[in-house]
């Protein structure tokens, strides 16, 4: 292969794993947005978005097929699903944690995802589950560069979520509402938007990308299990960390910087696919280290 | 030795793009009492934030006892001898009174982790002078000893401002900064206050700067007062200059102009 | 019954939350340490191991509760150093033959050295920034050790030879019992000293306002590097020990859910308070024992432990405030 091939091969492989980052790490973004709260449990609910997207498909199949169709409708009915459950843990978990130090409501967060991922772990015993659906493994030949069907919707869904969600968050009275109680909680209690249910509105949306994103990429990758969630939750937050914590165009980009990086960083001489993980999290750390404001982050003065 | 203690000259802060002190010169000279007045928002408690290091005013220059302070982080800035109070007590909440006052002993001493592992000689010797020293400062802060080993936040409101003045006083300071100081005092504890001040100075010899909106407290103790108004220094001088100054009526009437009248 | 219990519940809770006198204390430790020493005599080997692993838990929860309980930094990759200093042993004492003795000091030198490489550029950051990045370099030493050939890769390090002193083998379990023993002892002499040190203080100060703290002269980043640094050493010396007791190591031993289960015994137990952490320890490590039915679900009932705790009981389950 010549290196051009490499080069586009790795930039469609890379895209395809930066959707997948991306759509995680979009609820990683708004969540902090809105309560300033790393959610430990967020690839713990991309996990749950995968089993609950492979249940309704298994359970629905017959009905629609396993096809994208199916898929589809299966990840339709998770993100419902799993955006309720967001909900629900923010209001039984993390809601009344708000006012508490900060130490507590991030132990809290862990608690949760421990919680998550050990209770599929003891339903599924540990095993992976295997993702069945009867995609094929057609494509388009662009040359000598073979792009599959399942990526190219793969990646174009998840573009349409998130331009819908960029909708959303810019010309919606919630989204507007969104980006004010980021800003202000306290001024948005006075001038009269419900703080409590806009935090609900953004754990909801949060979920339900991450379950998005989930189904997707265990349909994708055709098997699910119970840890799948602890790589994801991080390297979303290695994506939302790039691309500056708190802005959803950041998540987007940095979630497909990430993707890419990994993508090329596996083909660098010496760097064998075991080192992939080490990769990702030593750029985590640099950018942590080095500017942690990330690309499109603001950064300011901190007021006391 | 210099007779001016702090000098701050043009200093100029905004927060995205926002003024907030706009070439502010300020001086405080050794063996002082003197205040910062000026409306809500004027930006004292920023000048404070600057002398102290939170704030980095993008222009300017502050000197303290002939160390350029800009650019230097607040443990240094304590360390070298400006100790602070804050607006809304600041009080280490779960803890006792006594480990509170301690904490503005952590400049002045230095026992490391392996003298207290060890539990040396000088690391015990040093534990007895900073309780010692702690105590010190709580009974002429006038802290009932009764008070000394209950939690900071079971204080009454007088109480626990009088331990954040020995929590700073703790630090060995050369310069108090007492950010209203005076703010949910009633008449009684006003005068306490106003004692204490002076204490502070005539027997101690530290400086005290002050911001306060009770007119009275300020020109009954203060020997200079500086005003500030929409971050920027309007006027400077004896109590009487300041009562008489047409600039400072002007910034006052409306909110404070009354009072100002007295 | 109900009462009995209530009454029960009184007497612990005015033994251990003071003020008991010197004596009572005295007296409460000499039973401890008494129990200590005459256990091996009245367990079975297998409860000699077990004891001898929880030890080493209490080691680390004791180390791991000067960062989070201290300190109050959220470390999710405690682990790591416990790999350092466990793979620090066994590299050096299989490659180089160097004795166990020599070691230790090389271990907790290479500990302390990642603490400061790790903890320099980070402790500036946000609490919740922090936790992240350990979490990463636990996962990036775990699989460092498991991608190296140094380290034996994925099968680990094996026939890690067990130490002499003054011409005694540590080989037996009990043995080891013993000497966890007195290394729990020394760490909770360690921990007491330094929580009521100046360094001590400095950490609640931090902890509870890192402005303040910094106005009142406190260096906020050096006083945290200091806790993530002792706290790395705790976790080397028991990874040290750990290695020379097996006789093998491999990379599973030093995982997340490792670090997370040093984490839940400095929490359920009570963070900032030494016998809660101890508490918490046992608890992590016995309970299962105890439990033996629980098997996979023993994470579970550990994650909804904790999570309780934090809604309900966040000091813990220790009385008294932090």
């Amino acid at each position: 292969m010549i290196l051009s091939d490499i080069i586009a091969q790795q930039l469609v492989n890379g895209l395809v794993l930066g959707s997948v980052y991306a759509l995680a790490a979009l609820g990683y973004t708004m969540i902090f947005g809105v309560i300033k709260l790393l959610n430990f449990a967020h690839g713990d609910i991309y996990m749950v978005g995968g089993f609950v997207g492979f249940m309704i498909l298994s359970a629905i199949s017959s009905l629609v097929g396993e096809g994208w169709i199916g898929i589809f409708c299966a990840m339709f009915l998770s993100m419902l699903a799993v955006g309720c459950f967001g909900v629900l843990i923010e209001r039984l978990a993390y809601h009344p944690m708000l006012s508490a130090p900060r130490l507590s409501i991030l132990i809290t967060a862990l608690a949760v995802s421990l919680v998550l991922q050990n209770a599929v772990l003891a339903l599924t015993g540990g095993e992976h589950t295997a993702f069945r659906t009867d995609l094929g493994f057609d494509g388009v030949e662009l040359g000598t560069l073979f792009i599959t069907y399942n990526q190219i919707i793969l990646v174009a869904s998840a573009a349409a979520l998130m331009i819908a969600l960029e909708v959303f968050v810019a010309h919606t009275r919630y989204g507007r509402a969104m980006r004010a109680v980021a800003v202000d909680k306290d001024m948005c209690r006075l001038m009269g938007i419900n703080v409590e249910t806009i935090i609900g509105v953004t754990f909801f949306i949060g979920s339900a990308l991450a379950a998005a994103a989930g189904t997707m990429a265990g349909a994708y990758y055709g098997s699910i299990w119970y840890f799948m969630g602890f790589l994801i939750g991080i390297k979303a937050f290695t994506a939302a960390v790039i691309g500056g914590i708190g802005s959803i165009p950041g998540a987007m980009l940095g979630g497909l910087m990430l993707g890419l990086l990994e993508a090329f960083g596996t083909q660098i001489p010496g760097i064998g696919s075991e080192w992939k993980d080490v990769f990702s999290f030593s750029v985590l750390i640099l950018v942590l280290v080095f500017k942690p404001t990330g690309i499109l982050g603001k950064s300011e003065q901190e007021r006391m | 030795m210099s007779a001016t203690l702090l000098s701050i000259e043009a200093l100029s802060l905004s927060f995205a793009g926002n003024k907030v002190l706009n070439c502010v010169d300020f001086t405080v000279s050794r063996n002082a009492i003197a205040s910062l007045i000026g409306p809500n928002g004027a930006g004292k408690t920023s000048l404070f934030n600057c002398m102290t290091g939170f704030y980095q005013p993008q222009r300017g220059t502050i000197s303290f006892d002939g160390h350029d302070m800009i650019g230097r982080k607040p443990h240094v800035i304590a360390a070298l001898g400006i100790a602070r109070t804050f607006q809304n007590l600041r009080l280490f909440r779960e803890m006792t009174v006594l480990e509170n006052v301690m904490s503005g002993m952590h400049c002045r001493s230095e026992a490391g982790a392996l003298a207290a592992i060890f539990a040396t000689a000088a690391q015990q010797a040093e534990e007895r002078e900073i309780a010692d020293f702690t105590k010190h400062c709580l009974a002429f802060a006038g802290v009932a000893e009764a008070e000394w080993n209950r939690r900071a936040t079971t204080l009454a409101y007088g109480e626990q401002r009088r331990v954040e003045i020995a929590r700073a006083l703790a630090t060995k300071p050369q310069l108090l900064l007492l950010d209203e100081p005076a703010a949910g005092l009633n008449t009684a504890e006003k005068d306490e206050l106003i004692t204490l001040i002076r204490r502070i100075r005539d027997e101690i010899g530290i400086s005290v700067l002050l911001i306060e909106h009770n007119t009275a407290l300020v020109m009954d103790v203060s020997e200079r007062i500086s005003v500030l108004d929409h971050g920027e220094m309007i006027a400077e001088g004896t109590p009487e200059d300041i009562q008489e100054n047409p600039r400072v009526i002007e910034a006052y009437l409306g909110e404070a102009g009354e009072e100002m009248a007295l | 019954m109900a009462t009995a219990l209530r009454r029960a519940g009184h007497l612990v809770l005015r033994f251990s939350r003071g003020p008991c006198s010197p004596f009572m204390r005295r007296a409460g430790v000499a039973i401890i340490l008494a129990f200590m020493a005459l256990a091996p005599f009245v367990l079975h080997s297998y409860g000699i191991v077990i004891l001898t692993n929880a030890l080493l838990y209490i080691i680390l929860a004791l180390g791991l509760n000067i960062v989070v309980g201290y300190a109050g930094l959220l470390d999710l990759g405690y682990a790591a150093f416990f790999a350092v200093g466990a793979y620090t042993v066994g590299i050096l004492t299989l490659n180089f033959t160097v004795d166990f003795w020599l070691t230790l000091p090389v271990a907790v030198f290479n500990a302390a050295l990642a603490g400061v490489i790790i903890g320099g550029p980070t402790l500036r950051l946000r609490s919740d920034y922090l936790a992240i990045v350990t979490l990463g370099f636990g996962e990036i030493v775990r699989l460092c050790a498991r991608n190296l050939s140094i380290t034996g890769k994925a099968t680990g390090l094996t026939g890690i030879e067990q130490p002499w002193i003054f011409g005694w083998h540590i080989d037996t379990p009990r043995d080891f019992y013993y000497v966890f023993c007195v290394l729990t002892v020394m760490a909770v002499i360690v921990s007491t000293r330094l929580a009521k040190s100046r360094l001590g203080r400095a950490w609640l100060y931090v902890r509870h306002d890192e402005d303040v703290a910094e106005a009142m002269g406190i260096n906020r980043t050096t006083v945290k590097l200091q806790a993530y640094v002792i706290g790395a050493i705790f976790a080397s010396i028991g990874g040290a020990f750990f290695a020379v007791n097996l006789g093998a190591i491999s990379p599973q031993s030093f995982s997340f859910s490792q670090s997370v289960i040093i984490l839940m015994a400095v929490i359920l137990g009570g963070m900032g308070k030494i016998p809660g952490v101890i508490l918490g320890a046992l608890i992590v490590i016995l309970g299962p024992e105890l439990l033996r039915d629980i098997g996979q679900l023993r994470l579970l009932v550990f994650a909804i432990g904790l999570l309780a705790i934090m809604l309900f009981r966040p000091g813990g389950i220790w009385p008294g405030r932090i």
